[in-house]
């Protein structure tokens, strides 16, 4: 069993109130770091635990954090990113709807280590109810003098804040955040200047996903060398994964990034393998902008490796032949589902939450849904298969931020790797519209190639 | 004329006190919502100037935001809001019947309300619940794990819900 360092206390009975999250060892990193360690000490160990951001980017959090500008007499802001809207993600909903306590200690901790003082979770629009659950662990963190003036007698002042937005994927770029924070629309800014520079309201701002904050918690208690031996590599600490698709557990798992990607599609402690004895096909590993792998090159790389669940692991190969961690979401395609569908909606989801601001963007994500709209109901040519690739490279690294790579990628890497059912959709317009084109040779072992 | 009651007033400076002195525009999207709870599920033109009023801002900074967010209904809707995902892993896991299934059970389309003014059919792009597919929004919560068994139920808990309330 791997070790738990998020939701170790998932199950306990009462956890989200305050009484029992603190009975169970809640909110000792906060003490521990207001009395026992400067700001800057935090700021150390954060770094020494090897941490990457948890939201997909995987960037070191404590590198990051050393970055931001500290000009006197000019506040600093942490926010933190809970707009989760990653097709495939949904772990940090599971923090925040189980865990509230978690991620207020987390950002209480990740607070006094930037000087925070008015810190911001800006959250998903959708998920309606669960600010009503933050807002009473925040009520409840306050009640119990974790929050508010002079927390702990240090001089240290502090108050978070829900901020609910409204149904915009953008959103989760950071600088597209910090604008919908500010009141606007969620339209990206050019960098520089970096947000560590000037961020939110032109202030030095610091955004984290969740689970980066979340993982502050456990970092500052059990130190951060002790943190950066669990995992492998730089792939430090544990990640939370969020498995759906076509598998017989579906849910959030916490994993120590040792496991192999077999194994934790197949074993009944995570995935538990694939409904009705249906074969696997391809998986998308770390959420729908990342590339899509057909079973033979998901489960080996291409030097015959068993492939492992880690950011290193999961990108052996590059974009031609692997994949990336990304934001843990963890989408299984069983040999009933059709690659150019699938590829179909996920190409619409990002013509739909395209801002609009970059023309190769807006354009772009346009065209490819409709080409792909035209393969799928069978009245693609031989020839869109070209054009569908030569947009999306046309698109990708053309834009402010990277939603035009995220639309980019998953048309390309069903391309590369599933071809030949594009061909067939083309070539077979009237059969592909009630049967699709199968496994094939998806999971045909494949020669290695020596390294 | 439009206007929130005295308790909405409270929450709405209550609202602006949470971003600093000065930058009340960030009370926006919060209020918006507020706007659109109060004011029948949707965001009319008088609706967005009463918030912009309540911001001192231009109106054009209203309706250039109401008009970016998926989430503001800049149309009347029905009472009850079917909001049914669409994307990749809900739709590896059958969300295509349920749209299908909830178009013939209210006899409308995609972005279409029933006649009794009860009942809006719209998709929508991942809301984060894919390990629970097919799934839709409903008002404040999700409803995950759908079977046409489950949007039956469903369809019926809100008549009779209208029916109480009405």
């Amino acid at each position: 069993m791997a070790r738990k360092l998020l939701l170790e206390k998932a199950h306990v009975e009462g956890i989200r109130g305050y009484e029992v999250y603190r009975r169970e060892g809640g909110y000792r990193s906060v003490e521990k770091a207001l009395k026992t360690m400067t700001p800057d000490q935090v700021t150390e160990e954060v770094k020494k635990s090897g941490l990457r951001g948890r939201g997909g980017a995987g960037f070191p959090t404590g590198m990051k954090w050393s970055f931001l500008a500290k000009p006197e007499g000019v506040p600093r802001y942490l926010v933190c990113n809970a707009d989760e809207s990653e097709p495939g993600t949904f772990k940090d909903r599971y923090l925040m709807e189980f865990l509230p306590h978690l991620l207020i200690e987390g950002l209480i901790v990740s607070s006094y280590a930037l000087g925070s003082k008015s810190t911001y979770i800006y959250i998903r629009g959708e998920y309606a109810w669960i600010p009503d659950i933050l807002e009473q662990a925040i009520e409840e963190a306050k009640a119990a003098g974790w929050l508010g003036k002079n927390i702990l007698g240090t001089g240290f002042d502090c108050e978070i804040y829900v901020h609910r937005g409204a149904g915009a994927y953008i959103c989760g770029e950071e600088t597209a955040l910090i604008e919908s924070l500010e009141g606007k629309r969620g339209n990206p800014r050019i960098k520089p200047p970096f947000p560590a520079v000037k961020g939110v309201w032109d202030c030095p701002t610091v955004v984290n996903n969740v689970e980066t904050l979340a993982a502050v918690v456990p970092i500052i208690n059990e130190g951060g060398e002790a943190y950066s031996k669990i995992g492998v590599g730089k792939s430090t600490g544990t990640k939370l994964l969020s498995a759906c698709g076509n598998i017989n557990k579906p849910g959030v798992y916490e994993i120590d990034m040792t496991i192999s990607v077999e194994e934790f599609i197949f074993s009944d402690e995570y995935c538990g393998g694939i409904p009705n004895g249906k074969r696997l096909k391809a998986c998308i590993p770390g959420g729908s902008s990342v590339p899509i792998l057909p079973a033979n090159l998901l489960l080996k790389t291409a030097k015959g490796e068993t492939r492992m669940m880690n950011y290193e692991s999961l990108a052996d190969g590059g974009f031609p032949k692997g994949s990336m961690m990304g934001s843990g979401g963890f989408i299984v395609l069983d040999e009933d589902q059709c690659v150019v569908r699938n590829t179909l909606t996920l190409a619409r989801f990002y013509r739909h939450e395209s801002c609009g601001q970059c023309s190769p963007c807006r354009e772009g994500t346009g065209w490819m849904e409709k080409i792909l709209k035209n393969i799928e109901y069978g009245k693609g040519k031989m020839s869109d298969i070209d054009l569908l690739w030569d947009i999306q490279r046309k698109i990708e690294g053309n834009t402010i931020c990277p939603l035009g790579d995220a639309a980019a990628w998953p048309v390309a890497a069903a391309i590369r790797h599933f071809r030949d059912e594009f061909e067939w959709h083309v070539q077979n317009p009237v059969e592909s519209q009630h049967r699709n084109f199968g496994l094939a040779h998806y999971a045909d072992p494949l020669e290695v190639v020596p390294a | 004329m439009i206007k929130f009651s005295d308790e909405k007033l409270k929450k709405v400076d209550e609202i602006i006190a949470r971003y600093p002195q000065g930058k009340q525009k960030s009370a926006l999207l919060p209020l918006l919502h507020l706007a659109q709870e109060e004011f029948g599920g949707w965001l009319s033109v008088e609706t967005m100037d009463y918030v912009a009023s309540l911001l001192k801002l231009e109106p054009i900074e209203v309706y250039e935001v109401a008009t970016f967010y998926s989430m503001y209904n800049l149309k009347p809707v029905g009472r009850y809001m079917f909001e049914v995902c669409q994307t990749g892993p809900c739709m590896l896991r059958g969300s295509d019947q349920i749209i299908d299934y909830i178009k013939q059970k209210l006899n409308i389309g995609v972005g279409e309300t029933t006649a009794d003014g009860m009942f809006t059919l719209k998709t929508v792009e991942c809301l984060g619940a894919c390990g629970y597919a097919p799934m839709m929004q409903l008002g404040k919560h999700f409803r995950e794990h759908l079977t046409p068994e489950k949007v039956d139920a469903i369809i019926e808990e809100c008549r009779k819900n209208a029916a109480a309330n009405n």
